[in-house]
């Protein structure tokens, strides 16, 4: 019998960034409705043992210049066994349809959004509703967004069918200003509140335990995952744009987080700009990223039900990961395509090296029995990300 | 909650401060003077569908989550 692990750490979809930073562009022009576009992208990620793709197709068009509609189509087609998988279950195959609604109406200086999105799976469906408003304020130098989700999902279990079905709920509360500093110089933050209550572990992921000792060292047992039922987090990023004199942009970011749970977390990237003649465009960037643990995460318990919650979910333990991003575009504005305004094709490629300081492989104690429990070497994953993608402007 | 109740109340007090500040200001950066900031290549998240993934590519991923920023359009979260 095979059981699935998958990593849902967060289904709640992020659909309210979808009108609130529309700011950091319509800022620029004075109020305005998002540009009509569509979008048909490969996606691919493939790390520590487990291979992610699909597609995403994104449309948006705008009628009686005052309101804009956007859909979006994606498909997660998940492969393969990560170290949960290989430790406690067998090697799956999943697929996650997600689809997207949304219309912006814009009145004057005023943006406002709403939206729906579904995410379905055999075992988890989630729904997510929006609303977002925007305004423009002194002379267009200002833009200030607020947005509001709320999201339910349902959670069950593969092959078990006294789990039963649990739920969980998201909300989310989002402030945004972005500001014109200078002829070159832009500026957004974006402040985020989320509250979650309900099923927020993983069904099927456990964790690991002392169950006494035999001539390698400690023996590892497992045991279901428990964890609170309510978490509150807080989010505050800043970003900068800066346009360089020969046409190129520098950006930066930074993001500091914390939660009820006991995570702090930062991260910071760097990201370069450059257009190469008339067609193309290269992306370069870098960005940093670094969190404590969860104050109830262990790589080995002491005992079983040692404490109230325990959680050996790796996303919640010490690591640090960094990223370096490469990608190129080509951009082409015909003369005579009817409707079709401009086109471009982009490849955009990331590696993310995951190091983490806390969470051991648990593998070399239970599978290739080369070591103790809590002797085993550190756990490390290194990702390849593609997104390759056409995009048509109309 | 107390969390919650925190940050809106700072949210509030910068969204108050901004409305209020706003008669004694004038724009130091005039429109036509906005050609370099409306150039594609200084937009936080150019491509929605590409930024939006590597927002879910993280979130499913990190501990951290919010104030991600980008263009958005669906997350996708795995």
């Amino acid at each position: 019998m095979s059981r699935n692990i998958i990593q849902r750490k967060v289904r709640f979809v992020c659909v309210a960034a979808f009108v609130l930073l529309w700011g950091s562009s319509a800022i620029v022009y004075g109020a305005v409705l998002p540009e009509d576009r569509a979008d048909v992208m490969y996606h691919s990620y493939d790390g520590g043992g487990v291979t992610i793709d699909g597609p995403s197709i994104l449309v948006r068009k705008s009628f009686l210049d005052k309101f804009s509609v956007s859909t979006n189509y994606y498909v997660d087609n998940i492969s393969g066994a990560s170290i949960d998988v290989e430790l406690l279950a067998s090697e799956y195959k999943e697929e996650r349809t997600e689809y997207s609604l949304g219309m912006e109406y814009l009145n004057n200086k005023t943006l406002m959004g709403f939206g729906y999105t579904n995410s379905t799976e055999n075992d988890y469906v989630a729904n997510t509703f929006y609303g977002s408003i925007s305004q423009d304020f002194f002379g267009d130098l200002s833009n200030v967004s607020i947005s509001y989700a709320y999201g339910s999902d349902e959670i069950s279990k593969t092959d078990d069918d006294t789990f039963g079905t649990e739920e969980a709920t998201h909300l989310k509360y989002i402030i945004s200003l972005t500001q014109i500093l200078s002829k070159s110089w832009l500026m957004n933050i974006t402040l985020q509140t989320d509250v979650d209550e309900g099923f927020l572990n993983n069904p099927y992921r456990q964790y690991s335990f002392n169950a006494g000792t035999d001539a390698l060292g400690i023996i590892r047992d497992f045991s279901p995952e428990i964890y609170p039922e309510t978490r509150t987090s807080d989010a505050a990023a800043i970003r900068f744009k800066h346009f360089l004199p020969y046409r190129a942009a520098l950006g930066f970011e930074y993001r500091k987080f914390s939660d009820s749970w006991g995570i702090d977390a930062w991260n910071f990237d760097i990201n370069y700009t450059h257009p190469w003649g008339e067609h193309l465009v290269f992306d370069i960037h870098y960005r940093w990223y670094s969190q404590s643990k969860a104050d109830f995460y262990s790589d080995l318990f002491a005992s079983e039900g040692a404490q109230n919650f325990m959680a050996r979910d790796k996303e919640l333990s010490t690591y640090k990961d960094t990223t370096i991003g490469v990608g190129v575009t080509f951009e082409y504005e015909p003369q005579s395509w009817g409707f079709v305004e401009k086109v471009s094709l982009s490849l955009l490629y990331d590696r993310i090296s995951f190091e983490y300081d806390d969470h051991l492989d648990a593998r070399e104690n239970v599978i290739a029995k080369t070591a103790g429990g809590g002797e085993e070497s550190k756990y490390s994953i290194d990702a390849d990300v593609i997104r390759f993608f056409f995009s048509m402007w109309y | 909650m107390k969390r919650l109740c925190s940050g809106l109340l700072i949210n509030l007090f910068i969204l108050s401060l901004l409305t209020t500040s706003g008669c004694s200001l004038k724009p130091w950066v005039k429109p036509y003077e906005r050609t370099n900031l409306a150039d594609p290549i200084m937009r936080f998240g150019r491509d929605p569908v590409a930024e939006t993934y590597m927002h879910h590519v993280y979130q499913a991923r990190e501990g951290a989550k919010g104030a991600e920023g980008g263009a958005g359009g669906g997350c996708g979260c795995n």
